[in-house]
């Protein structure tokens, strides 16, 4: 079986004032909603206490919300969690009640209701350790960045490293576009899927620079535009293939993997359809913008790849 | 050409068998099991103690399959989780107070698998079930702590040497001696500079501080004569370090009387503990022992004061060197300000029963310093009362204030007054288990009950599974024998994954057993790369031998390029990860790594195997493959 039954190559690099232009606008909407609507970040970041609590019978919201506002706190949110016999409560931080107290003041009003629960996970955090966590976050981003940008320039050169990373943010930005649109909650483990879909996207780039290095040393004589259209349309069918079975995974994780990775899922999901973009039509022409062409790349082939080869 | 040396063969094959073995411990599930640890933490077990527990066992008609013993705990496996409720009940009834049972699962593999060193992974907290507390240390009162306990051994050095002072107070971090003379200022400085054993300044801390010349200072202006004693930043680094130190093991002591089989208890960054309590369920005891700061002290009652010196002090006119507390039923008493002991003194304590008055008591066994002190006490203040106060959360209570009959030597003190059997059992342990050096405050809790643990470890491996088998399928049809060879190879992929978070017993979390569905999908791709190379060899027109051997060879370059980028990514996760993301960060590098040996080197022994020693090849298994013009 083949999908892609392509004869010739693809003109990609044709449509790329398209595709430009259609980066710009989800990379300006992206940012407009993060601007405007902003992020909705879970207790991780912002501080605070979620509890998820699980009744032998359906749940009475109402009744839990009335209870609840003995403890003097503003702001109790109580919800339904995914069944009706679920409930999730959100507090925010609060100077008086330490978290410590907080769960266990929850845990004495709701069982003066008599209806019996299991508090099944418990999140509270520090206003000072979510600000730590926000931080390290940011930081790991910049790390992955220029670690990214580091080591592609080395094996190949920094036009490409650059356009690989410019990808990469692409996916990026587009992710938390999604999360600050739908006002997914974002959380530690969100971020977790966004970092490595910055690692994972990268990859894409990789391989078809790597075709378009191959292709520079053979197709001599080939436009630059020429070579790049015959680098993609040769990894297309790996590209897809790939992403399909990532995806497939992925999609796994969205049915079985609960509420806890529903929206780590999400991201993922985003990453890697926004990806498959990207690695097509951003990186290579911004690689062209940038101004990569033969004599960039012909000679600077490590030589230590040659080695490499032969071993396996 | 497409042959692998022997010696090649044979290692991927020892790899892979290896990989296979210790991967099967995750197999077999857990058995109950009873940890019987010594009531101080650290103390090593005595084999005995293991024999002994078997013996109970035996006489009670209670199977188990087996005793482990290191040397902190004595860990023994049962057969069903009622024999484990009785024998805990059992050992904790025969073996005495001097040691803890706790409740633990052992792993349930074979013995010969248990004699190699294989071991299922280690869950985390968000698997298993339990709380996790991040607490932060609040070190802002330890050198007011530090300084008081200064001044106390000042007063004392002074007054033994009958040098009058106008008052000695705290600026800044530094103590100011206020004296009447140049003479006595000059006394005094020298007798602070004397030899430090004479004067122990940081006795409290037991720093051995030291004070060099230049910490000291005179200022005598306006008739003024003043000793500024510094507290010196080294100190203050050395004071911090103890006080994280003491607050680690008491933590350690309070937990381990908590029952609790593996605690996690660890220094985080400059300032911060966490403490990790696998399978707890009661969170409001947990928090309770673990936050109390109780600290016992001993002072003697100012019996001279009269009814009238009570209601000034009241009023707040304090007396000089003397404090005003409440007992239990709030009768105010004036204390001396000398501390005579505190529970640092204290070598153990129990909860009993007074043989008397039928009242809840705990007894105290003080050590050698103590017991002398105690005893020089008593015998210079036999008629008069000696005030025993629990201070806790800054609210000071006198417990009990007995009068001294007679000298008590020996070092054996009993105190009174005690509620209730249950606060004798718990000021007990807060005694026993020692003081917290400083305050400290839980910055983040994160609780997982049971039952979640289980949905959790059910969701992380359907998704894993189905994952698997949806990518396998799909790989299968695409390319037909060799996306077989890359399904095999992505099996010999998980079981090295597991196998090597067995081994190296990294802690396996929810994100974690993510990051394995998400290796699945992606360590698909080095052999996507792979037989798309092979397709386009066969393409340019090579023979099918060397269309294997051109296809792995070009793509690993593009492998190795596309693995480490995302190792990059890994790694970064992991240093500045906390919590899930370190989980998802550990299992996705490793991934990253066990995928490249099983995707290279795994599926082209396989091909090796199945293709390599065929002379003639019409046509690769690999799908259809379409000519393009080139």
């Amino acid at each position: 079986m083949e999908i892609f039954r392509v004869k010739n190559d693809i003109p990609f690099l044709k449509y790329r004032k398209i595709a430009a232009f259609i980066s710009i606008l989800t990379f300006v909407m992206a940012f407009f909603f993060l601007f405007q609507k902003g992020l909705n970040y879970g207790v991780d970041f912002t501080g605070g206490t979620i509890i998820e609590i699980s009744y032998e019978e359906k749940a009475n919201v109402d009744e839990i919300r009335e209870q609840l506002t003995q403890i003097n706190l503003n702001e109790i949110q109580v919800q339904n969690f995914g069944t009706d016999k679920d409930v999730l409560i959100r507090m925010p931080l609060n100077e008086d009640i330490t978290i410590a107290e907080l769960s266990e003041l929850v845990n004495q009003e709701l069982t003066k209701l008599n209806n019996p629960f299991e508090i099944k996970r418990v999140e509270s955090v520090g206003g000072q350790v979510g600000e730590e966590l926000f931080e390290n976050g940011a930081l790991a981003i910049l790390f992955v960045c220029l670690g990214i940008i580091l080591y592609l320039s080395l094996r190949f050169e920094w036009r490409f490293a650059l356009a690989a990373v410019v990808a990469n943010m692409h996916d990026v930005i587009i992710i938390l576009g999604f999360f600050a649109f739908f006002q997914w909650e974002f959380n530690l483990t969100v971020l977790a899927a966004v970092l490595a879909v910055l690692g994972y996207s990268v990859n894409e780039s990789v391989v078809v620079f790597d075709r378009v290095r191959e292709n520079f040393k053979k197709m001599r004589r080939s436009s630059v535009i020429d070579v790049m259209n015959n680098a993609i349309t040769r990894t297309m069918s790996r590209t897809i293939m790939t992403h399909l079975s990532t995806q497939t995974v992925v999609i796994s994780m969205l049915i079985f993997g609960g509420e806890i990775l529903h929206n780590f899922s999400l991201a993922l999901t985003i990453g890697i359809l926004f990806g498959i973009y990207s690695s097509i039509m951003v990186g290579c022409p911004m690689a062209l913008w940038l101004g990569t062409n033969h004599s960039n790349l012909a000679g600077s082939t490590p030589q230590k790849k040659e080695e490499m080869e032969s071993t396996p | 050409m497409n042959q692998f040396s022997r010696w090649k063969n044979t290692l991927i094959l020892l790899i892979v068998v290896f990989a296979v073995f210790y991967a099967l411990p995750n197999f077999f599930g857990e058995a109950p099991a009873v940890q019987i640890m010594s009531i101080k933490s650290g103390e090593k077990m005595d084999p005995i103690i293991a024999s002994q527990s078997e013996k109970i066992l035996e006489e009670n008609n209670i199977p188990y399959n087996g005793v482990v013993l290191t040397e902190n705990y004595i860990k023994i496996k049962l057969t069903n989780n009622e024999d484990q409720l009785t024998s805990k009940g059992l050992l904790e009834d025969k073996l005495g107070p001097n040691f803890v049972v706790a409740l633990n699962l052992l792993p349930n593999s074979p013995k010969w698998l248990e004699s190699i060193g294989g071991q299922p992974m280690y869950l985390g907290l968000d698997l298993r079930g339990g709380v996790h507390f991040l607490m932060q240390v609040d070190l802002s009162n330890i050198e007011a702590k530090e300084s008081s306990g200064r001044i106390n051994e000042i007063r004392t050095l002074l007054r033994e040497n009958k040098i009058r002072y106008d008052q000695i107070s705290v600026e800044d971090g530094s103590i100011l001696v206020q004296l009447t003379n140049e003479n006595d200022l000059k006394k005094s400085k020298s007798l602070l500079l004397q030899d430090d054993s004479s004067f122990e300044f940081s006795k409290r801390i037991n720093l051995g501080g030291s004070i060099g010349k230049e910490k000291i200072k005179e200022i005598t202006d306006n008739g003024t004569f003043v000793l500024a004693i510094e507290g010196s930043q080294a100190n203050k680094e050395e004071m911090t370090k103890f006080a994280i130190k003491q607050n680690l093991e008491t933590l350690n002591n309070r937990i381990n009387e908590l029952g609790v089989a593996e605690p996690i208890i660890q220094q985080q960054g400059e300032n911060r503990i966490v403490v990790q309590l696998p399978g707890v369920q009661d969170t409001a005891k947990a928090k309770d022992i673990i936050g109390r700061t109780a600290l016992l002290e001993m002072r003697l009652v100012d019996d001279e004061a009269s009814p009238a010196d009570i209601d000034q002090a009241i009023d707040g006119n304090i007396p000089f060197g003397r404090d005003l507390f409440y007992d239990r039923n709030q009768n105010p008493l004036l204390l001396k300000k000398d501390v005579i002991l505190t529970g640092e003194n204290i070598n153990n304590a129990g909860p009993g029963v007074d043989n008397q008055t039928g009242q809840s008591i705990v007894s105290l066994n003080l050590d050698s310093k103590g017991a002398n002190i105690f005893k020089k006490i008593t015998r210079d203040n036999v008629g008069k009362r000696i005030a025993i106060l629990l201070i806790e959360k800054d609210i000071t209570e006198i417990i009990t204030a007995p009068v001294i009959k007679s000298e008590i030597g020996g070092g054996r003190v009993q105190i009174t007054g005690m509620k209730n059997a249950q606060e004798a059992t718990d000021v007990s342990l807060l005694l026993r288990a020692g003081s917290l050096a400083a305050p400290m405050e839980i910055i983040e809790e994160r609780t997982v009950g049971p039952s979640m643990g289980k949905e959790n470890i059910q969701r992380g491996i359907q998704s894993t599974f189905w994952g698997f088998i949806a990518v396998i399928v799909l790989i299968s049809i695409y390319y037909m024998l060799f996306g077989l060879f890359s399904s095999i190879a992505l099996s010999i992929n998980l079981v090295l994954l597991v196998a090597l978070l067995s081994t190296i017993q990294a802690t396996l979390t929810l994100p974690g057993l993510a990051a394995m569905a998400l290796t699945v999908g992606m360590a698909i791709d080095s052999n996507v790369l792979i037989n798309e190379r092979i397709r386009d060899e066969i393409r340019n027109g090579n023979t099918p031998q060397a269309s294997i051997h051109l296809g792995y060879e070009k793509a690993w370059g593009t492998i190795l390029d596309s693995n480490i980028t995302t190792l990059i990514a890994g790694i970064a996760l992991f240093m500045f990860g906390t919590g899930p993301i370190k989980g998802f960060a550990v299992v996705h590098v490793l991934g990253i790594l066990t995928s490249m040996f099983s995707a290279i080197l795994v599926s082209r022994a396989l091909v090796n195997f199945f293709y390599g020693s065929k002379r003639k090849i019409d046509k690769l298994n690999i799908g259809e493959i379409y000519k393009v013009n080139n």
